[in-house]
Order: structure tokens, then C-alpha cells, then sequence
């Protein structure tokens, strides 16, 4: 094909009615301090991996609310578990152990 | 004897008519309605704390039978003037009131939704406003436009208010607690619903507001989404189908909803523009100014004449007795030891 040197994006738009927020509700049962996230980034903006890397834990949870799992276990490789953003959240949510149940259930475990 | 007029039996009227009655001032109580507290008793409850507002209807009305408080309901004031003998106040049909102070407490109305074309209300009928919704709850029948029950409702935040194109650039300030309040309410009768409030910011500002919002999360898992809705449509069903954007996650959405509420925003009465203006002591967007925001918050430009409540700007009802309240001493205090309104 000719390039006319700019190139169309495929289309990123959330579509809600196809949206599978199943795994969100499975993930609340399994920690439930989740529910209470009103995504402030304090989480984000502690965490080492996000200083360093396009690592997001803050639009983790903002996908996965929404229902868009499909990137989300590759982008949570980046995650050391250190522990920072759970000590920073002013809503306290469990935030070190909502990614290891994260990462469970997007392995289906 | 003293006697003051009070022009609307709203929250803050009623509030103002009984302090001063208990203080020996006649009170002459003026409503255009045939019954007093409309707009309260359109309520199902109140936030934070979920009391019936009926029971604040009961309470408040009880307080206007009492010795020195004449309420003269369907007679509208539309002039107020300044005599040497006190200040008269007419309809259109030729009566003359005459007092020796006026409080006006003519409030508010509500935005008309329809004037957001894109949102489709007047149109579609899935598309309501939170005044619809707070009759649904208030009967108990929660339905979509096919008279079913609704499986997804979305509220959308900020209707008529914050939007230049509207010509409003304030927050209407209740609107916020009220779309959690009232999802709340959705989901307390229909568990299974799915809820969604788009919201630009949550203003909780007030006791037990913030609270709400994370029972609204935790317990009643109500979505939030971080977007303004920018246009709705009916789908071949008369579902309502909208498009906003998650500005968290930087992306564009679209979802279809059996209902979609507008949280309609507070304009001043149409009594509160027009005696604003033959008064001249018209403010911002047609509500009232008073003297000063901190210190006397309840006097006006004109000597004599007074302001309390939602004619002011918007306010909760909480707000608003206290508002009556502030008036009732702020007249109170005018009043000579001969029970006259001396030189200030
Ligand atoms: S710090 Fe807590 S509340 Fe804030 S975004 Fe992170 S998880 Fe959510
Ligand atoms: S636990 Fe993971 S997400 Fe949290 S601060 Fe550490 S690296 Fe970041
Ligand atoms: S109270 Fe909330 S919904 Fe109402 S105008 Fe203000 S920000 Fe918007």
C-alpha cells in the first residue's frame, strides 16, 4: 500500500455493553477494599515501576473496573511487589494483595 | 405590632415565619402555589440520611398553626414598593398588603432538561430527570420508557449547571450527593440493576456526604465514570444509547442504558427573577444578592428588605432552615423596643 506517511489507529473506544466485568466482580469478592477505590493515583504516583516504566497501577484498576482485561497481566509483570502503594492509599485498599489475586485470576487460578 | 411579610412558603419561609411569630411579629405568609413546600414535597428522602422528607413537610407545616402567622396561599407577589407608610405588596388582581419589612424566599426551579437537546430529554422517553426519578422512588415504581424494570440506569451529573452554553456557570451544589442518594435508592429496591454515575467531580462536601459515596461503592458497587455524557440517542427498543469519555483512562465510550437521569441543576424561581429585578437587588444569573456573604448574609441593598434561602443560590434544605433562621434574627434584630423597624 502507498504510504501517504500518516497512518489510521486502530479504534480504542470502550464499548460498556460488550464490557466483561466479570473478573472486577470476582475480583471484589476476593478483596473487597477494592470497591472503595476513587482513584485519587497516590498508588501510581509512590510506585517505583511507574517512575520508571509506563506502568500504571492506578489505570489498572480503572480497566479493570471497565472491564478491559486483555493487557492487563502483561502490564502487571512490571509490578515488584514491593508494597508502597498499599501504605500510601487513603481509602485503604489492600493494594499489594489485590495484584497478587489480580494476577491469579487473569491466569485462571 | 410589627408585621413582616414573608414572600414563599418554601423551607426557608416557613423556617423565618416561625421564629419571628415566636418572637411576637405578626407574619402575613405569602405562596403562589395552592399548598405550601412544593418543591420539598417532591422528594422521596433526604440526604445524608435518608429521612423521608414528608416527615420534614409534616414538621415544618405544624409549625405555621400557630397565633400571629396568617399563610395566604395561591396569591402571587409580583411588585413590591416602598411607601412612607411601610412596604406594599400587590398581585396581579389588585390586592395590597402592606408590612413594615418583606423577606423574600421565592427559590428556585429547577433547569429545564430540554434545553440540553443533545441529551434527548422531551424526546426519548428513557431519558428522565432526577425529579422523575424522585417520583418513581417516591411511589415505589421504578420503570423504564416500556414500562419494564430497568436493568441499567446511568445518571449524568451537571445538567444546566457548570456549562457556559447554558449561560450557568456555578455548581448547583446538591446534585451530586442527590445522584448517590438516589442510586442508592435504585439499587436498596432493584439489586440487580446496573448503576453508572458520570460525574465530572463528586462534590461531598457536606456531613455524611463522602460517607455515601463509599457505601454507594463498597456496598451498593455503583460504577463511577470520570466523564461528561455528550450526546444520547434512542435505539430501536427505546433504550438510550450515549456517548461520553473515561477521562481517567483517556478513552472514548459509548453504552446503551434503559434510563439515563439528568441531575438538573437549581435556577432561581421565576418569582425570584422578577421581584430581583423591580426591587433591584438582583444578582448573579437572577438570584439575590445579599449584602455580604459572611456577615449579613440575610440583608439586602434596600433597607428593610430581606432574603433567605434558595433565592440566594442554591442550597440544601438543611441549608435552608438555618437560612430561615439567620433571617428571622436579622429582621429581629431591625425592630426598635417601640416594635417599630427604626432608622438603620
Ligand atoms: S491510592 Fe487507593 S484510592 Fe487512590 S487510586 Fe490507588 S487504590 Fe485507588
Ligand atoms: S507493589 Fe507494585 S504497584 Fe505497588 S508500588 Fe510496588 S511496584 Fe508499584
Ligand atoms: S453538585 Fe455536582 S452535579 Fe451538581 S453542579 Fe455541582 S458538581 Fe455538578
Amino acid at each position: 500500500m502507498k504510504d501517504f506517511g500518516f497512518a489510521i489507529e486502530k479504534p480504542r473506544a470502550l464499548d460498556l455493553d460488550k464490557a466483561d466485568r466479570n473478573l472486577y466482580v470476582r475480583l471484589l469478592k476476593r478483596e473487597p477494599s477494592f470497591a472503595r477505590c476513587f482513584q485519587c493515583g497516590m498508588c501510581s504516583a509512590t510506585c517505583s515501576a511507574r517512575n520508571f516504566t509506563d506502568y500504571n497501577i492506578r489505570r489498572i484498576h480503572t480497566l479493570m473496573r471497565q472491564g478491559q482485561t486483555q493487557e492487563l497481566d502483561a502490564m502487571l509483570q512490571k509490578c515488584m511487589l514491593c508494597g508502597k502503594c498499599t501504605l500510601v492509599c487513603p481509602r485503604g485498599v489492600n493494594l499489594r494483595h489485590l495484584i497478587i489475586q489480580m494476577r491469579k485470576l487473569l491466569n485462571n487460578e | 405590632m410589627t408585621t413582616v411579610a414573608i414572600v414563599g412558603a418554601g423551607v426557608a419561609g416557613i423556617e423565618a415565619a416561625s421564629v419571628l411569630a415566636a418572637h411576637g411579629v405578626k407574619v402575613k405568609l405569602f405562596e403562589k402555589e395552592a399548598s405550601v413546600l412544593g418543591n420539598l414535597r417532591s422528594k422521596a428522602f433526604l440526604f445524608p440520611n435518608f429521612q423521608a422528607s414528608d416527615q420534614i413537610v409534616d414538621s415544618l407545616t405544624a409549625k405555621l398553626l400557630v397565633d400571629g402567622i396568617e399563610t395566604i396561599t395561591a396569591m402571587e407577589i409580583v411588585d413590591i414598593k416602598h411607601t412612607s407608610d411601610g412596604w406594599h405588596l400587590s398581585d396581579n388582581k389588585n390586592h395590597d398588603y402592606l408590612a413594615d419589612a418583606v423577606l423574600v424566599s421565592t427559590g428556585y426551579k429547577v433547569f429545564d432538561a430540554a434545553r440540553k437537546e443533545e441529551l434527548g430529554y422531551g424526546i426519548y422517553k428513557g431519558v428522565i430527570t432526577s425529579l422523575d426519578m424522585e417520583a418513581m422512588i417516591k411511589a415505589d415504581k421504578l420503570v423504564n420508557a416500556v414500562n419494564a424494570t430497568p436493568r441499567k440506569i446511568a445518571f449524568l451529573q451537571c445538567v444546566g449547571s457548570r456549562d457556559e452554553k447554558v449561560g450557568n456557570h456555578y455548581c448547583s451544589k446538591v446534585c451530586c450527593v442527590t445522584a448517590v442518594k438516589q442510586a442508592i435508592e435504585v439499587k436498596k429496591r432493584l439489586p440487580q440493576c446496573e448503576v453508572t454515575i458520570f460525574y465530572m467531580d463528586l462534590r461531598m462536601w457536606g456531613q455524611g456526604f463522602e460517607e455515601m459515596y463509599r457505601t454507594a461503592q463498597e456496598q451498593y458497587k455503583i460504577n463511577f465514570v470520570r466523564g461528561r455524557i455528550s450526546e444520547a440517542a434512542a435505539t430501536f427498543d427505546g433504550r438510550i444509547q450515549l456517548k461520553s469519555e473515561d477521562t481517567l483512562l483517556g478513552l472514548p465510550l459509548k453504552m446503551t442504558t434503559d434510563l439515563l437521569v439528568l441531575m438538573v441543576g437549581m435556577e432561581p424561581s421565576e418569582g425570584t427573577v422578577n421581584l430581583g429585578k423591580k426591587c433591584s437587588i438582583c444578582g448573579d444569573y437572577g438570584f439575590i444578592q445579599s449584602t455580604n456573604p459572611h456577615l449579613s448574609d440575610n440583608t439586602t441593598a434596600i433597607d428593610g428588605l430581606f432574603v433567605a434561602g434558595t433565592a440566594k443560590r442554591p442550597m440544601t434544605v438543611q441549608d435552608c432552615v438555618n437560612d430561615g433562621r439567620s433571617a428571622a434574627l436579622a429582621i429581629l434584630s431591625r425592630i426598635d423596643t417601640t416594635g417599630n423597624l427604626g432608622a438603620e
